[in-house]
């Protein structure tokens, strides 16, 4: 095949699936390649039996595995758990794009939040505010002033500002002026504003504004929660962007180990050779995996647990779907831990199980022991599978050599970070930023 | 018209070049093209038939840029209630390929997916081309492996709109839209039929912010 295309893309994560698609709708003649034989190298979710080839030494039979939990093809496991954002940046990406075509999402049933020993639903909605137990009375109506400062702030309106500058008072001064306490103060930041440690106290208040008013959006989009999940798991989702890709001529090739990488006299991105020939493109998009010598560790690690239940989470009201945070100052850590919980009902687990993912920034030598107070939560778990991953991000932007690369995913519970990275590679392999269109509609006449 | 409409989502398989777009655009435009260019930027075609009191909605999945080496997703497979198997009845080759797409669907696809064999090309045949995959081979996989099996012709036309009209028969009516209730739903479980759509929420109006 020995062939030229516009744009080689390497692995087929979401991010990479991501670009492949908005590149190929852009006209881009695309080749996109995989050395593994399925689709979203770690964004992928798994059958359960390749979960135990993937984690345990002497991974059951097969039999054993299916007479304990069900058929193995009812298991789409999560490698990475995330939720979607219902107002957040790959839900925008979704719509125009109109890959929600092939996927669909549900809500995530609740959010809570871990308070000295025991967990909370986050208020989704003024009632719930009112009534939750998280907070005094006198504490509620500050609260309540702080949301409405949120809701009612106008860039262009200084009166609605109430004398707070975005950019030059620190998020700790903003608490500071509504009278928020310690502990209102670590609902707002971890729980909302999702911030994993409380770095951002220090710095200016604007990200942290726009992380709440985020949260608050996408809450109200659907209720209950702000969080979507699609139907048979998260893996459906670098499928879906690759779908788009292979619609407008991308070309796709699996389980294709690159043999070798070409680059002309100056460094440049050539092309690669594969089993099926050289193909050539003046630009290479990859995955850190695929590039390890241009790509350095951020230092940081996560490690995640996939916990098997045959029960809910304990007081959840029996939510089929639902995510935690423990707040890192409440179990005296420095990064939250974060739990995020699954079910049949999303066509993840074999009917009456649970997934719990546990996850959190490793701290200590002996990090299965920072997860312990997550454990703490979930009830007896009839098995788990724990994993460590490094953070990788490119060393040079790609303007020297055209070889763009991803970065790991992240600890974060959502997929804004990731959005961002998507929106960063796609500027600097175009020179433009992306501007979502709308996809014109063909005629959708339903009754 | 309040007539049922049942959507059923139908896959297209084959080797390349045996007339699987020029089938489909048969069915959705009663048109042929020679040399036709694979269709760019289509999510899926569809094409609505009635059938009695009842009207089927036929989404039609091409396999795009992910056969040519064999790189087809999942998701392809997901949920789809009718899969077109088709080859050329003047290549050997593509019947072989046939075969190897009723074992992938019958090991990928849900169990009661209904599964069309179709020899494409018969105009060819019939204009003095050599026939290369015999009636009764074919035949004989079809009642082996339980399939509807037509020969056609996307060029003139002849036998397509059969093919659906008998994959439209063979579905259980209402079943492809039937929404399995949640049983026992308690505190915050979600039922099935919770599903969100998002388009139509990007689409109306934004919600005020919060009030709380």
């Amino acid at each position: 095949m020995d062939e030229s295309y516009d744009v080689i893309v390497l692995g087929t994560g979401l991010t990479e699936c991501i670009l492949s698609g908005l590149l190929s709708v852009d006209g881009k003649k695309v080749l996109h390649i995989d050395k593994q034989d399925h689709y979203g190298g770690e964004s992928a979710s798994v059958a359960l039996s390749q979960l135990y080839q993937k984690f345990k030494q002497n991974p059951i039979p097969k039999d054993q595995m299916e007479a304990k939990f069900g058929r193995d093809r009812d298991w789409s496991v999560d490698l990475i758990p995330k939720f979607l954002m219902a107002d957040g940046g790959l839900t925008k990406i979704l719509v125009h794009t109109d890959v929600t075509r092939y996927i669909d999402f549900k809500q995530v049933a609740g959010s809570y939040v871990y308070n000295k020993g025991k967990i909370y639903k986050v208020p989704s909605n003024e009632m719930e505010a009112i009534s939750s137990p998280l907070m005094g009375i006198f504490e509620k109506r500050r609260m309540k002033r702080f949301m409405e400062w949120i809701s009612e702030y106008q860039e262009d309106d200084v009166k609605t500002h109430q004398g707070l500058d975005l950019d030059k008072n620190t998020m700790d001064e903003v608490y500071y002026k509504f009278g928020l306490g310690t502990s209102t103060k670590d609902f707002i930041g971890h729980s909302m504003a999702l911030w994993t440690n409380d770095d951002y106290l220090q710095e200016p208040a604007r990200p942290t504004f726009e992380r709440i008013l985020l949260y608050v959006q996408s809450v109200a989009r659907y209720g209950k929660s702000p969080y979507l999940y699609p139907l048979y798991g998260l893996g459906e989702l670098p499928q879906g962007f690759a779908r788009l890709s292979a619609i407008y001529g991308g070309t796709y090739m699996l389980n294709t180990p690159v043999e070798k990488v070409l680059y002309d006299d100056d460094g440049k991105f050539q092309g690669v050779v594969t089993k099926e020939g050289t193909a050539k493109a003046p630009l290479v998009i990859a995955d850190p995996t695929y590039f390890p010598e241009k790509c350095k560790s951020t230092g940081q690690k996560v490690i995640r647990a996939i916990c098997i239940l045959n029960h809910p989470v304990p007081n959840t009201s029996n939510a089929d779907s639902l995510q935690i945070i423990i707040p890192q100052s409440q179990v005296g850590r420095k990064n939250d831990i974060y739990v995020a919980v699954m079910s049949d009902s999303h066509n993840v687990a074999s009917k009456g199980f649970y997934l719990a993912i546990v996850s959190t920034i490793i701290e200590t030598d002996t990090p299965h022991v920072e997860l312990e107070p997550a454990f703490k939560l979930l009830g007896p778990i009839e098995e788990r599978f724990m994993g460590i991953a490094e953070i990788f991000e490119p060393k040079e932007s790609g303007s020297t050599d055209n070889v763009f690369l991803s970065r790991s995913y992240d600890s974060s519970s959502h997929f804004e970070s990731m959005t961002d990275d998507v929106k960063d590679i796609y500027f600097r392999v175009t020179g433009h930023p992306l501007v979502l269109k709308k996809r014109p509609q063909e005629e959708e006449e339903e009754e | 018209m309040n007539s049922a409409l049942t959507s059923i989502k139908l896959v297209l398989l084959g080797e390349a070049a045996v007339g699987k777009s020029s089938i489909v655009l048969r069915f959705v435009s009663n048109d042929f093209a020679e040399n036709k260019e694979p269709t760019i930027g289509a999510a899926f075609l569809t094409q609505r038939v009635n059938m009695g009191d009842h009207t089927i909605k036929f989404e039609i999945w091409d396999t795009a840029g992910q056969e040519r080496f064999a790189s087809l997703a999942p998701m392809y497979y997901r949920n789809a209630q009718a899969a077109l198997v088709v080859y050329d009845v003047t290549k050997p080759q593509s019947f072989i390929k046939a075969r190897h797409w009723v074992k992938e669907l019958r090991e990928q696809a849900s169990k009661d997916i209904i599964i069309a064999l179709v020899g494409n090309k018969l105009d060819m045949v019939e204009t003095g081309a050599e026939r290369k995959v015999a009636l009764e081979e074919a035949e004989n996989l079809a009642s082996q492996e339980g399939l509807l099996f037509f020969e056609t012709s996307a060029k003139t036309g002849s036998n397509v709109n059969e093919v659906f009209l008998a994959i439209g028969q063979k579905i259980p009516l209402k079943s492809a839209q039937q929404q399995q209730q949640g049983q026992g739903s308690s505190g915050l479980r979600i039922n099935d039929d919770s599903r969100v759509d998002l388009r139509a929420a990007q689409d109306g109006p934004a919600p005020s912010s919060c009030n709380c």
